[in-house]
């Protein structure tokens, strides 16, 4: 059998240097028969992987003897990633998580697709997994944080994460991906998450890198019967940030939500597919994705919810609201819904505007400032979704933000 | 009858046939299976048509043979065998007068309901009835005339008037827009044009029927209307089919030009044979239909769609001149084993342009029926206005319904809406109903009725009785 090798995928992995045992050098042989998907490739229509696929990335650095993470932390238990490598001398944490970091060169239990380009490259080039798993019936209320550091200009951060909420455990994970300081930075990051039966399990992401960072996120989510499982995005800053979250609804009685709050601005782009797969009967699922733009921001969302033959009595919503704050910010939304049961209520919505001016006039004319109104506007447009973040830290984290990247109090 | 129960209906629904599954026995003139350029060069010579039409035909068959079939659409079937069917079929007699058309094929029209002298004398409406591809009767032409309007079938406007159909053919769907639109370019049979000169009003309903007769014979139609400044005509457009084992490929093209302040209505009723309960034979719909609105023009698209095995169409509107307006309103039933993959495009490109997207699906025994619209606001559509509801109505737990909406903006001055909804009948509903005294049916009846309204009422009258004749077969006698 000939196998055609793509260009640009040796070109891509020649600058890495993939670790040395079977396994991951089987994945890189498979990665080479897989090239970069582009806009002809309707998963990815909307989003250009040039910069990914021709830029010229490395793995290798210097490691920074102290890292100044303070003032992104909000909670004191966490684990530091640095470049994709753990650093478990600065890395924080109890006994209430149960906590693996192994090397990436054993078969793990990490299920990816493998004809993913960007997580069989995750797969060949991974230096850390890290395998977190919350202990039957154990509610913890401290979320464990996930800092993710990418500080070398065009270093590749192939990060793997494992997730296992076990029966009727309560949990938190937040994961954060702000403060990077070096430019054109690529997190290629992986993500598996088991929730098994009864268990809650929220993730909060926080996605404020530096604007020249570039993010993709595979993320595959499988749910047991009567879990809970609640994803909520909030991105500010990324030159391209794409987020897969694929989340297979397996057991009866399961409630999903997932929220999303993108602001950003300048020539950043930010890309958000979501794929919910109901494959049995009588499950919840919500979604709600917000995008605001301005500047040269363009944002896109695609959003697919798939309820399949026998999976009766599902209720699915699905909603995604844009405002674009300038004249050369664009967003492009794809809600879909593919139903193959009957007894289901099944909707989405896709509006796309801009602020009202009435009620940025009204507000003027209560002595706030046009500028002042507007931020009032957004913050409420959004607010919807922060809401759900429910931990305080983690919200006050968001508003500092905020006030940060876009000057806005809420 | 008392007590008629969903149950019942999906029952009835199992055994409904296609009503309108006969065959005319006429001679037909056949050209052999297969696409070549010599085919190409025949057709082309048979219809005596001028040198610059070959050379678009030739042009767009270079086109489709570097052209690969699409796969992207939410459909499965068997690819048709191009070199299998034969590209042209007349009927061989021809026609001097009505009084002159073979019986035979005037009781079928009878059997369609629309009999062309019943039509003259009651409805006012000029039907240029289409069998398989060759014009063989127009009426009210007279009339039509004196108005300056043109309305004839292709072949004839190509010889009598060739500078119009050159200016505006394909200037709305190009050759090399999709595979199937290049392949009806290089071989289309015949079909309408109809032009409208400047500041008319088209006093009656343009119609035509087509129908596809002949065994094995594809059936490209072409369609060409202008609106020229100031006019206004509503075109009707329907289709019935008779019972056939293998499937049968339907490859038509329309364009539609609607000049600065012209409007253009566009209806349509399809009712191709859609195989029978088993998923077997049927008519595969493959159809490129889009018109191009200029300065505050309208062009409004409403369709019920019953038949075919397989649909896949998308009527579009281009909103290129400012203040325009595009709407498209459509049905779409599909039973059994039907596959549906239609919606719209609305391409925003002028400054405040308009457009209404209503889509309601009602699917039943096995099919699987899809919306897929795309709403483009380009960059310098100022104001740009949008709203879409799409709706899917569920009969059976065999069933599919599916959203694909892909909404694009590129102006924040846009304002856009979508929405979407899929669920099987309310059981609340049909409660409430037979609480004030409904029977079940009537139940399922008023239900389904008052959410198809929203379309059935934007066609023109005499089209909406047959909307409701042809939604009462497919879904039996829940439609009341």
């Amino acid at each position: 059998m000939t196998t055609v090798i793509s260009e640009k995928t040796d070109h891509f992995l020649s600058q890495l240097s993939i670790p040395e045992n079977s396994f991951q050098l089987a994945a890189a042989e498979r990665a080479l028969q897989l090239d970069f998907p582009t806009t002809r490739d309707e998963y990815w229509k909307y989003t250009r992987l040039s910069k990914i696929s021709k830029g010229a990335f490395t793995d290798s650095f210097e490691q920074k003897e102290k890292l100044d993470i303070e003032d992104q932390l909000v909670s004191n238990e966490f684990i530091v990633i640095e470049n994709g490598i753990v650093r478990e001398d600065i890395s924080q944490y109890q006994k209430d998580y149960k906590i693996e970091i192994s090397d990436a060169s054993s078969p793990k239990t990490l299920k990816v697709n493998s004809s993913d380009i960007f997580s069989t490259i995750n797969r060949a080039a991974a230096i850390h997994n890290v395998k977190i798993t919350i202990g039957a019936n154990k509610v913890i209320d401290t979320p464990l944080q996930i800092v993710y550091l990418n500080h070398s200009d065009r270093i590749i951060s192939n990060t793997q994460l494992e997730i296992n909420a076990e029966k009727s455990s309560k949990s938190t994970i937040v994961i954060t991906n702000i403060g990077n300081e070096g430019k054109e930075s690529f997190n290629n990051h992986v993500m598996t998450v088991d929730v098994a039966e009864n268990a809650h399990l929220t993730i909060n992401k926080i996605q404020a890198g530096n604007p020249s960072n570039y993010n993709i996120s595979t993320e595959e989510i499988e749910q047991d019967q009567n879990s809970t499982f609640k994803i909520n995005t909030v991105t500010l800053k990324g030159a391209l940030v794409r987020n897969n979250i694929n989340i297979a609804v397996n057991g009866q009685n399961c409630e999903t939500h997932m929220n999303g709050a993108i602001v950003t601005k300048e020539k950043q782009h930010i890309d958000n597919h979501t794929f919910v797969d109901h494959k049995v009967s009588n499950c919840f699922s919500n979604e709600n994705y917000k995008y605001v733009l301005e500047g040269k921001a363009t944002g896109v969302f695609n959003g697919r919810v798939v309820v399949r033959q026998d999976a009766q009595v599902i209720n699915a919503y699905q909603n995604n609201g844009n405002i674009l704050l300038s004249d050369h910010a664009s967003i492009n939304s794809k809600p879909e819904l593919e139903i193959y049961a009957d007894d289901v209520k099944c909707s989405h919505g896709s509006t796309t505007g801009q602020l009202d001016e009435n009620a940025i006039f009204y507000l003027q004319a209560r002595g706030i400032a046009k500028e002042n109104a507007k931020k009032l506007l957004v913050a409420a447009f959004i607010g919807e979704v922060i809401e759900e973040i429910e931990h305080e830290g983690t919200i006050s984290l968001i508003h500092r933000l905020f006030k940060e990247v876009h000057n806005w109090d809420f | 009858m008392s007590g008629y129960t969903e149950e019942e209906l999906k029952e009835e629904l199992k055994d409904q046939e296609y009503k309108f599954g006969f065959t005319t026995d006429i001679e037909s003139e056949k050209i052999p299976a297969g696409l070549s350029e010599e085919v190409v060069r025949m057709i082309s010579a048979k219809k005596n048509e001028p040198e610059w039409l070959l050379e678009y035909r030739l042009n767009a068959l270079r086109v489709w043979m570097e052209m690969t079939e699409p796969e992207w659409a939410h459909v499965k079937y068997e690819k048709p065998d191009f070199q299998n069917i034969s590209y042209f079929s007349a009927p061989k007699k021809q026609y001097e007068s009505w009084e002159d058309v073979d019986p035979e094929m005037k009781a079928t029209m009878d059997k369609l309901g629309i009999s062309l002298d019943e039509q003259k004398k009651l409805t006012g409406v000029a039907v240029d009835f289409v069998m398989d591809s060759v014009s063989v009767a127009t009426s009210f032409k007279e009339k039509l005339s004196e108005l300056g309007i043109i309305f004839s079938s292709f072949s004839e406007a190509v010889q009598n008037h060739p500078e119009l159909v050159r200016k505006y053919l394909g200037t709305v769907v190009p050759t090399q827009d999709n595979f199937y639109a290049a392949l009806n370019s290089a071989v289309f049979s015949d079909g309408s044009f109809c032009y409208i000169p400047k500041g008319v009003k088209c006093p009656m309903e343009l119609s035509t029927y087509f129908r596809i007769n002949e065994s094995g014979t594809g059936q490209f139609e072409r369609t060409l209307v202008v609106a020229d400044e100031g006019s206004y005509v509503s075109y009707l457009e329907g289709c019935t089919a008779p019972m056939r084992d293998e499937n049968q490929l339907h490859a038509a093209v329309v364009e539609l030009i609607a000049l600065d302040n012209a409007e253009i209505k566009y209806s349509t009723v399809q009712n191709w044979f859609p195989g029978d309960k088993d998923g077997k034979g049927g008519i595969f719909n493959f159809v490129t239909k889009r018109g191009m609105c200029h300065t505050n023009s309208k062009i409004s698209w409403t369709q019920v769609e019953t038949g075919s095995a397989v649909t896949w169409k998308y009527p579009s509107c281009i909103l290129k001149g400012d203040n325009s307006i595009g709407e498209f309103y459509s049905v779409a039933v599909t039973n059994n084993y039907q596959q549906a993959d239609t919606g719209t495009k609305m391409i925003h490109l002028g400054k405040n342009t308009k457009s209404t997207v209503i889509s309601k699906g009602i699917s039943a025994g096995q099919s699987q029926n899809s919306y897929r619209g795309l709403i483009q606001i380009a960059k310098k559509a100022e104001n740009a206005r949008n709203f879409t509801q799409c709706d899917s109505l569920l009969m059976t737990d065999r069933c599919g319904a599916h959203t694909f909406p892909y909404i694009e903006c590129a102006n924040n001055s846009a304002k856009l809406e979508h929405e979407a909804t899929t669920s099987k009948i309310g059981e609340d509903q049909i409660f409430y109903c037979q609480q004030r005294g409904l029977s079940e049916e009537k139940a399922i009846g008023l239900i389904v009725n008052g959410y198809v309204k929203e379309v059935l009422n934007k066609l023109p009258m005499e089209f909406a009785v047959e909307a409701q004749k042809l939604l009462a077969i497919s879904l039996e006698n829940s439609v009341g």
